[in-house]
């Protein structure tokens, strides 16, 4: 590695003492000595085993469930549904005032995906939980299921999630996320060349080498003590006392150590059903997905499907950007709506254009909900983007590096969503990978910078009308709540 | 049914009832309170649980506990001699090959294995040893080199 400390000498201090220097981890010791305590290296005395009962179905009502069989199993001390659970349905963002309850901890009516958990059952043994669940009879009504964003959003389409009324999040007071700026359908009549393009990603799921799972410990402080390998660990102590309907001080999480995450462990997903059970029962409880648990009912990246409409002109100035977005969210919100803004946020990516438009949608499907995963929302925009760019370049027969450098922001330049540039770095990085990948650059590109005005595109656009705010333009404060919480920068 | 089990537990005797169809995984982790080896996905295919079983690496939870009578087996509890780390523990240190920790127990046995059989491992001697250890945070190459290190920097065979 090599600190390049000649490009922006004069914007920074240069007295770095950590970065570009190996240091060792903290817990390296703890983990090559296996000292480390993940939260499932604990065994406490008279600890109880809690295991779930899960939909078979993408989608189906559910029409009875019968227990008997398995109330009547030796070893099992409880069973617990939904009606057992005070604050039954709940949306993880409702801790910042985005979005509604439109998800339960445990199903009672209609379940919406394949792995949605009905019933908990505790046990004195894990296999006594597991022979108890496999005797639990659940009734079904199989409904018709949509698992595809653009079917999901047409006419006749199954209603997933009926709290919303439609298979798509509430923005404000429309099914989407939206970006304003110039006037791209002009733009397109004016372009050269005009491509639309289409981009799928995939629902990754993020396969930690640690599932999910928690033990919860009645203290003698008439708290309960979580050890968990939640990513969140106030987020999921929150997100708990609000689906139990208890003070957070009578919860104490101890965490730390995670088994590999990566986004997939902040869902919260076995805390509040693990510390009820030790609510009723009294007694420790510890709730453990399985291998198989973790891959169907874990929830994966989203999957994103995001159609790019791009303008460019001979020269290779991109004059206007469309992009619709959808991400697949699964049957429930969870962090989808951020997802979604985080998507819209980024168009039209690094780049000056001084038209875009953007519709970004997030859809309910009977697949498994899904959440953050590294950059999720942006991930999948830059995937669609980048690879975008390698097209429009092929196109007007320019260096794809090049082609990048010639429409790169600069510093004060004007971001769709109305925000200058600063600390804009990107033709720096495209120069030293060009160097790096020994592709030549012609000497007109290298002496351009991300300084403002440095070199080149935006001011000499051609003739489109100005940027100037549009009647329709958001700043929304939802997103702007989701970019506060989560501790994004918008850049 | 219960069965009683006597074998050697880095290099002490332990004796411990097992259920039938109980496994070596479960036996080390609930019983004995040995949780080096770790429960990744209870279906042989992460390699979290790997041990030695006289002196060959094995998936701990595939293993049926009463086959392990008679048997020495090696975990991470065993690698250090108080302070004086196995040169595998100190060389994954020094080369970043922990992150998340979760596979590391897995991945030094599987690599103590190796580097008792061959002290001078090529690198793909190496990968061949650990393609049954699944990591999600280094992408390998730190693993590879600590491995690579260790071998290097001289492993005595230990008995």
């Amino acid at each position: 590695m090599r600190i390049r400390k000649e490009l922006f000498a004069d914007e920074r201090r240069d007295d770095f003492r950590e970065v570009g220097v190996g240091r060792q981890r903290a817990d390296a010791l703890g983990h090559v000595t296996a000292r480390s305590q993940y939260y499932d290296d604990r065994r406490i005395a008279g600890m109880l085993h809690m295991k779930l009962v899960r939909s078979p179905h993408h989608h189906a009502r559910i029409r009875a469930i019968d227990m008997s069989a398995a109330e009547r199993l030796p070893g099992v001390k409880r069973i617990i549904t939904a009606k057992d659970v005070p604050n039954n349905l709940y949306t993880v963002l409702a801790l910042i005032n985005v979005g509604i309850p439109d998800e339960p901890a445990l199903a009672f009516d209609k379940v919406r995906y394949k792995g949605e958990p009905i019933v908990a059952v505790v046990a004195d043994s894990e296999r006594a939980a597991c022979e108890a669940v496999a005797r639990v009879r659940v009734d079904y009504d199989p409904l018709a299921a949509v698992f595809d964003v653009e079917d999901a959003l047409k006419s006749g389409a199954p209603l997933v999630n009926e709290y919303h009324g439609r298979n798509t999040f509430n923005y404000e007071g429309r099914d989407h996320q939206r970006v304003r700026f110039g006037d791209v359908e002009r733009a397109f009549a004016q372009a050269d060349h005009v491509i639309e393009e289409r981009y799928q990603m995939s629902p990754i799921e993020h396969a930690p080498t640690e599932p999910q799972g928690c033990i919860a410990v009645p203290a003698d402080d008439h708290r309960i003590t979580c050890y968990t390998n939640t990513q969140a660990l106030f987020f999921s102590l929150d997100v708990t006392a609000m689906i139990l309907k208890v003070s957070p001080d009578k919860l104490h999480f101890i965490g730390g150590t995670v088994g590999g995450g990566f986004g997939g462990k902040v869902d919260t997903l076995v805390e509040p059903l693990c510390i009820l059970g030790a609510m009723l029962t009294n007694r420790p409880v510890r709730l453990a997905f399985s291998r198989e648990e973790e891959m169907q009912a874990g929830p994966p990246r989203g999957a994103e499907r995001i159609f790019i409409k791009d303008g460019v002109m001979k020269d290779g100035r991109i004059v206007a950007r469309y992009m619709r977005i959808y991400e697949d969210s699964g049957a429930y919100s969870r962090l989808s709506p951020y997802g979604a803004v985080k998507a819209a946020a980024h168009c039209p990516g690094p780049y000056s254009i001084p038209n875009v438009f953007c519709d970004a949608y997030c859809v309910y499907t009977n697949r498994t909900p899904s959440t953050a995963m590294r950059g999720f929302g942006v991930t999948a925009s830059d995937f669609a983007i980048e690879v975008q760019m390698d097209k429009l370049a092929r196109l007007v027969g320019m260096n794809p590096f090049e082609f990048r450098i010639l429409n790169a922001y600069r510093d004060g330049d004007t971001k769709a969503h109305r925000k200058k540039t600063e600390g804009a770095a990107l033709i720096e990085c495209v120069l030293a990978a060009a160097d790096l990948a020994n592709v030549p650059i012609a000497d007109s590109y290298r002496t351009m910078s991300s300084r403002q005005g440095g070199g080149a595109a935006p001011g000499a656009m051609p003739a489109t009308p100005p940027a100037r705010p549009q009647p329709g333009v958001q700043r929304p404060a939802a997103g702007d709540r989701l970019a506060s919480i989560f501790g994004e920068r918008r850049r | 049914m219960q069965t009683p089990v006597q074998f050697r537990l880095n290099d002490e005797e332990r004796a411990e009832f097992v259920d039938s169809g109980a496994r070596l995984l479960g036996l080390l982790r609930d019983k004995v309170g040995v949780t080096s080896p770790k429960s990744g996905c209870q279906q042989g295919t992460c390699g979290c649980c790997t041990v030695l079983i006289d002196g060959a690496p094995y998936l701990s939870c595939l293993v049926l506990a009463e086959t392990c009578a008679g048997k020495s087996i090696e975990t991470v509890e065993g690698l250090a001699k108080g302070t004086a780390y196995h040169p595998l523990q100190l060389a994954f240190m020094e080369h970043f090959a922990a992150q998340c920790g979760y596979c590391t127990s897995g991945m030094l046995m599987a690599a103590k294995a190796l580097l008792d059989r061959n002290a001078n491992p090529t690198r793909a001697d190496v990968i061949d040893a650990i393609c049954g250890n699944v990591c999600r945070c280094t992408g390998y190459q730190p693993i590879i080199e600590a491995i690579l290190a260790a071998a290097k920097r001289g492993v005595a065979r230990t008995a």
